[in-house]
């Protein structure tokens, strides 16, 4: 079950958007999420669509593996379609079943809707998928230091997230691994009424709760040994370069916003 | 009960990029309360395979038999709780599962889930604690408030008090003081004795091996590359080498004894015992002949 979870993998490659710098991939992705709300009739939700196709395509991640890691979510996508097909009432009614009419406005708006969630998820997955945790952290690091004259933690910040990021994995293991000794002992997690199945999470959670903690602890003691004391005067193994692939991203999307501004309604 | 693996492979993450064979056409079959012990290096494919004995794993090709039952690769397994009350396995650490208040209710999990009463369950769970060698009044502690080993013991007691008919004990030594790692094992050949269980013994440890099993599989890179008895596996120390294993000191000191005596003995000697009294039936017979 946690092997299908792609959600912070890392899939090492040689494409173009593997190659590409940390930080004008997250300039990118950030400046993404809200170019895609700039979309709002068939041309642009159209382009919205091809461009990230493009994007899949420079990254040379397969598409199943993508709508593969999409299952997890779903349940909103359907959700907020349907959401959108039963409470919009605007338009001609397309048809009716029984007292539900669907209407025009309606269809339309839970297209849309689904688009660009889709197009969001496919950007930030693959954002993940081509660049390893500890390069995100260190790009987030950068660009956020300016935020440093303004008492904001940064480097602090950025180690929380690369401690949170390493650790996913290991706890998944874990989960995996403790998971596998109640079922052992008879625990039964995924039949039976939902009262049994919640009862059946204690024996999960408590030891994942206590190792958590211990590792916590051992790593805290690790690091105070080695003499870790913040990012003062800290310098950098993994330089981060700027090359003329980050260049042609960003215009990339510079370039598909005018469009977008061009030919929005 | 009989455990049977038939051209059993099995390849973690099916379908995504990250698809990698851990086993491969594995062909292994376990009598009825034989000692079975398995051996490999790290990667081997030692863990995967057990958590196929009780269903845990369900093989991507091939079929594994446990007892009267068959799981089989692209079928689905269904009410696999009967099969789990008949294979208990102590993890790797086992420790590391304890969640309960105190230590008797965590004992009692296991075979509450199975639906014993909860009186039979105390029963079975201060019968157990002496049995794994701890004080009848650590039932009423927090299982957090022991120590390492201690922990070991309660999460060993908790999968006996399922009472199987299969153990699977994965490295359940491992982190053990010398004396705890001797007593464990001790009682768990006992109790292989006393209850005619059949025992499954997953281990780095050649000298446990030599010293409990019936019959010892070599696992190299996923496949189950030997079987055999003790001796037929111990006799073979070219192979075991290709393997990248050592003889158990007991048969290292065996070759030594033999260099220095420029003879071999009849047999390879898997005890201290067995060896002392070959050497001595050897220089017996030396001093006969002068």
């Amino acid at each position: 079950m946690m092997e299908k979870m792609i959600f912070g993998r890392f899939i090492p490659s040689d494409s173009f958007v593997h190659k590409m710098d940390p930080r004008s991939k997250l300039l990118f992705v950030f400046a993404f999420i809200v170019v895609v709300f700039l979309a709002n009739n068939v041309v642009t939700y159209a382009l919205l669509l091809a461009f990230t196709l493009f994007v899949i395509l420079m990254s040379k991640i397969r598409l199943y593996f993508l709508i593969n890691g999409l299952k997890p979510v779903i349940i909103l996508l359907v959700f907020t379609f349907m959401i959108h097909i039963l409470f919009t009432r605007e338009g001609d009614i397309i048809f009716q079943l029984g007292f539900l009419k669907v209407y025009e406005e309606g269809l339309r708006q839970g297209i849309f809707i689904s688009i660009r969630f889709l197009v969001l998820v496919f950007m930030t997955s693959i954002l993940t998928l081509t660049t390893s945790p500890i390069s995100i952290t260190d790009g987030l690091e950068t660009l956020l230091n300016p935020l440093k004259k303004m008492k904001l933690p940064v480097h602090e910040l950025a180690l929380m997230m690369s401690i949170a990021l390493r650790f996913i994995p290991t706890l998944m293991d874990e989960t995996d691994k403790i998971m596998k000794a109640q079922m052992a002992r008879g625990s039964d997690l995924s039949a039976g009424p939902l009262k049994d199945r919640i009862k059946a999470v204690v024996p999960l959670l408590v030891p994942l709760f206590v190792s958590a903690f211990k590792r916590a602890e051992d790593l805290a003691t690790a690091m105070e040994v080695r003499g870790y004391r913040g990012g003062e005067g800290r310098t950098r193994y993994r330089q981060l370069k700027w090359d003329w692939r980050d260049t042609t991203g960003l215009v990339l999307l510079a370039a598909v916003t005018i469009l977008l501004v061009g030919l929005r309604n | 009960m009989d455990i049977k693996l038939q051209q059993v492979s099995y390849a973690y993450s099916m379908g995504t990029p990250f698809e990698k064979y851990a086993l491969f056409d594995v062909d292994l079959a376990i009598p009825s309360q034989t000692y079975q012990a398995i051996i490999g290096h790290t990667g081997s494919g030692k863990s995967t395979i057990l958590q196929h004995f009780n269903g845990l794993l369900k093989p991507s090709k091939g079929q594994v038999h446990i007892g009267e039952r068959v799981i089989e690769a692209g079928k689905k397994a269904k009410e696999l709780k009967p099969i789990r009350q008949k294979v208990g396995i102590v993890f790797q650490f086992p420790e590391h599962q304890l969640f309960e208040e105190t230590v008797l209710k965590d004992i009692m999990f296991g075979p509450m889930n199975f639906g014993v009463s909860e009186a039979e369950a105390e029963k079975r769970a201060r019968e157990l604690i002496k049995l794994v060698g701890l004080p009848e009044e650590t039932l009423n502690k927090s299982p957090f408030d022991l120590s390492g080993g201690q922990m070991r013991r309660v999460a060993i007691a908790g999968v006996l008090a399922m009472d199987p008919e299969v153990i699977v004990l994965d490295e359940p030594t491992a982190g053990l003081d010398p004396r705890g790692q001797r007593e464990i094992m001790d009682m768990f050949y006992t109790l292989h004795k006393e209850r005619g269980l059949t025992t499954i013994l997953v281990t780095h440890s050649m000298e446990d091996a030599a010293k409990y099993a019936d019959r010892i599989a070599i696992m190299h890179e996923g496949k189950c590359v030997l079987n055999g008895t003790p001796h037929e596996i111990f006799s073979d120390a070219k192979t075991l080498e290709n393997y990248r294993l050592e003889l158990p000191h007991i048969v290292r000191f065996q070759q030594k004894i033999e260099n220095m005596m420029n003879q071999h003995l009849s047999k390879i000697c898997l005890t201290e015992e067995e060896l002392a009294e070959e050497v001595s039936r050897v220089l017996r017979k030396g001093r006969g002949q002068q």
